[in-house]
């Protein structure tokens, strides 16, 4: 069964169809990318499994579960996590405390217990902290975990958003452009970590990107968008070779 | 510099980060103790007065300062707190149970004048709440069988456990109730900070859009600051009426609600500090003006005179000098003078400068 099934699903703002008539599905362990030019509709897509948009038709199934039948806030708590394309950290608090908003939606204390500290509170605390350490370590964040977001530089927070995703212990990850704005190296790193996310962690992964070295390096699929609708689906070089997806990125010859 | 050496993750837990700190707080606490034994009746009475603005102001920073929902009608919820204990002492409830009523009453009552208020942000929020602290006065007259209108209410004599308290009768006594009061909201403040509802609310004033792909419910989370920060305000509002002794309609102005954010801004917002710092700026200084101008007074030889507007006068100047020059507070002030001691010589002026955010084009509202 596929972990994330997209069917039909068409949004539209006034008059413009963002998303048109588009179906996926994305299987579990894989790392699937989505790729378009500009305006595609890519991170609509995130932000329709995000819940934050509510498609006008089509059906969003993570397993046997009906998104749609939840709300953005209850999405995390069905295991999906993301980022964010233009970073969305809680800027004025440390690191830690980014990570630890990421545990949220295993939180089982009440305001009551938490206002006194109870030692069941204490406890859970312990715990969330130990699963943070396990992602800083897998991150290299170590130097940073002390340090306030608004101070760190864009490739540490384009990190650490991938982290705060992971400390939710999700089963599917969105990342939005994980490598924008990221430099040679970066790139490398990210492309090691997706690797490793999927491999050590067994987590799918989704993602929109625009670099493709990334993408042909990384993702068992591909799915090429334009206008909001499907283009080509397939491994990265046939999707590469498409000549579809060719045309919407440079014209067609003439 | 100092380099704490961290084996055990209970030490970032706990709420001190070294021994020393945690002795500067203990002997900060030992005297704040001994007070009453070290101040005569005076000025035990403008500390009294500083520590319930503390409260205050702690109430408004759980909304504004972590929550990041401003709120100019807090002095509403002062007058909410200030009625409902009195209201319930003169139904002969004792005060140990009429205090936390007033408190709790308050807190519920926030959370359904914030209902409709979820769905708004920064200026608009600011707006419909400054329209609650304006109402508030007419609603105050209006019920006139409950609150006493315009003729207002005298706050009767209570007592904790036998021991009789008054604000003037047994100022000492006073002074321990509402240091009590203060060491608890304190802590509680504390542990809510250090835990998964406190970086709730955190998340949610930094960024909305992804505090709720984490996971966080926004609305039920800003009702769960409401109702924390009404709350804490309303117990500042019951130890204000107690403290005056006498109020009305016209006590719990729009202008305290004014007051009581600028208070929090001047302190520093986001921190536990900041509501103390601001409110031993906004408490003391009403005394430290007019005993200046007695100084002046005496040194240019001439008569003591009233200036209209002085205070208000230099409270605005205060705040547009802090705005300026220091949006952090006099604690983010304080943190950078301490960083440059710790770190000294290697203390970088643009250590605090805060870096240009990046395109937020995809804010989701």
């Amino acid at each position: 069964m596929s972990l994330l099934t997209l069917e039909n699903v068409t949004l539209r703002f006034g008059g413009l169809t963002a998303v048109d008539a588009l179906s996926f599905a994305v299987e579990p362990g894989e790392v699937f990318a989505i790729v378009g030019p500009n305006g595609a509709g890519k991170s609509t897509v995130f932000n329709l499994i995000s819940r934050f948009y509510d498609p006008v038709s089509g059906a969003i199934h993570l397993e046997s579960e009906d998104l749609l039948a939840h709300k953005a806030s209850d999405v995390a708590n069905l295991g999906i996590a993301r980022t964010f394309q233009n970073i969305e950290l809680f800027e004025h608090a440390t690191v830690l405390q980014n990570l630890l908003v990421g545990r949220h939606r295993h939180r089982r204390s009440t305001m009551l217990s938490e206002l006194l500290f109870l030692p069941s509170v204490r406890r859970a605390e312990i715990e969330n902290r130990e699963k943070v350490e396990e992602i800083i370590d897998f991150l290299d964040l170590q130097p940073y975990r002390d340090k306030m977001i608004a101070g760190l530089p864009y490739g540490v927070r384009k990190v650490v958003e991938v982290a705060r995703a992971l400390a939710t212990d999700p089963r599917l990850l969105l990342l939005d452009e994980p490598a924008s704005g990221l430099s040679v190296e970066e790139t490398s790193d990210m492309r090691w970590w997706i690797e490793d996310i999927r491999r050590q962690m067994g987590i799918t992964v989704l993602m929109v990107e625009h670099d493709m070295g990334l993408v042909s390096g990384v993702s068992d699929r591909v799915l090429a968008m334009a206008d909001g609708a499907k283009l080509a689906l397939g491994t990265p070089s046939e999707v590469q070779s498409h000549p579809a997806v060719i045309e919407a990125y440079l014209g067609r010859a003439s | 510099m100092r380099i704490v050496f961290k084996t055990s993750y209970l030490q970032d837990i706990r709420p001190w980060k070294h021994g020393y700190q945690l002795s500067l707080y203990l002997i900060l606490l030992a005297l704040a103790l001994a007070a009453p034994l070290l101040l005569d009746d005076f000025y035990l009475g403008e500390l009294t007065n500083v520590l319930i603005w503390a409260i205050a102001g702690m109430g408004l920073m759980v909304l504004t300062g972590h929550t990041g929902q401003a709120s100019l009608g807090h002095a509403a919820f002062l007058a909410l707190g200030c009625y409902a204990n009195i209201i319930l002492l003169e139904q002969g409830l004792p005060f140990l149970l009429a205090f936390p009523l007033a408190g709790l009453i308050t807190g519920i009552l926030g959370v359904i004048i914030a209902i409709p208020a979820l769905r708004m942000h920064g200026i608009y929020l600011a707006i419909a709440t400054l329209a609650l602290s304006v109402l508030m006065d007419d609603i105050i007259v209006l019920s006139e069988p409950l609150t006493g209108g315009v003729a207002g209410k005298f706050a009767p004599p209570v007592s904790v456990l036998g021991i009789e308290i008054d604000r003037w009768g047994t100022p000492r006594a006073f002074y321990w109730l509402v240091f009590a009061v203060t060491v608890i909201v304190t802590l509680g403040y504390i542990n809510l900070l250090r835990s998964p509802l406190g970086r709730s609310f955190i998340a949610v004033r930094d960024s909305e859009v992804s505090a709720q792909a984490m996971g966080v419910h926004i609305a039920r989370t800003k009702a769960m600051s409401f109702f924390l920060s009404c709350a804490i305000t309303g117990l500042a509002g019951a130890l204000m009426g107690l403290f005056a002794g006498a109020f009305n309609n016209e006590t719990f102005s729009v202008v305290i609600s004014i007051l009581l954010l600028m208070m929090i801004v001047i302190g520093g917002l986001g921190s536990i500090h900041g509501a103390f710092l601001g409110a031993v700026v906004i408490g003391f200084l009403p005394q430290f003006l007019s005993i200046s101008k007695e100084w002046v007074g005496a040194l240019i030889g001439g008569n003591t005179v009233a200036i209209p507007g002085l205070e208000t006068g230099v409270f605005g100047l205060i705040l547009i000098v802090f705005v300026l020059f220091e949006p952090m507070g006099i604690y983010g002030r304080w943190l950078k003078i301490r960083t440059w001691f710790e770190l000294f010589p290697f203390y970088r002026r643009d250590m605090f400068k805060r870096q240009k955010s990046y395109l937020k084009t995809e804010r989701l509202r």
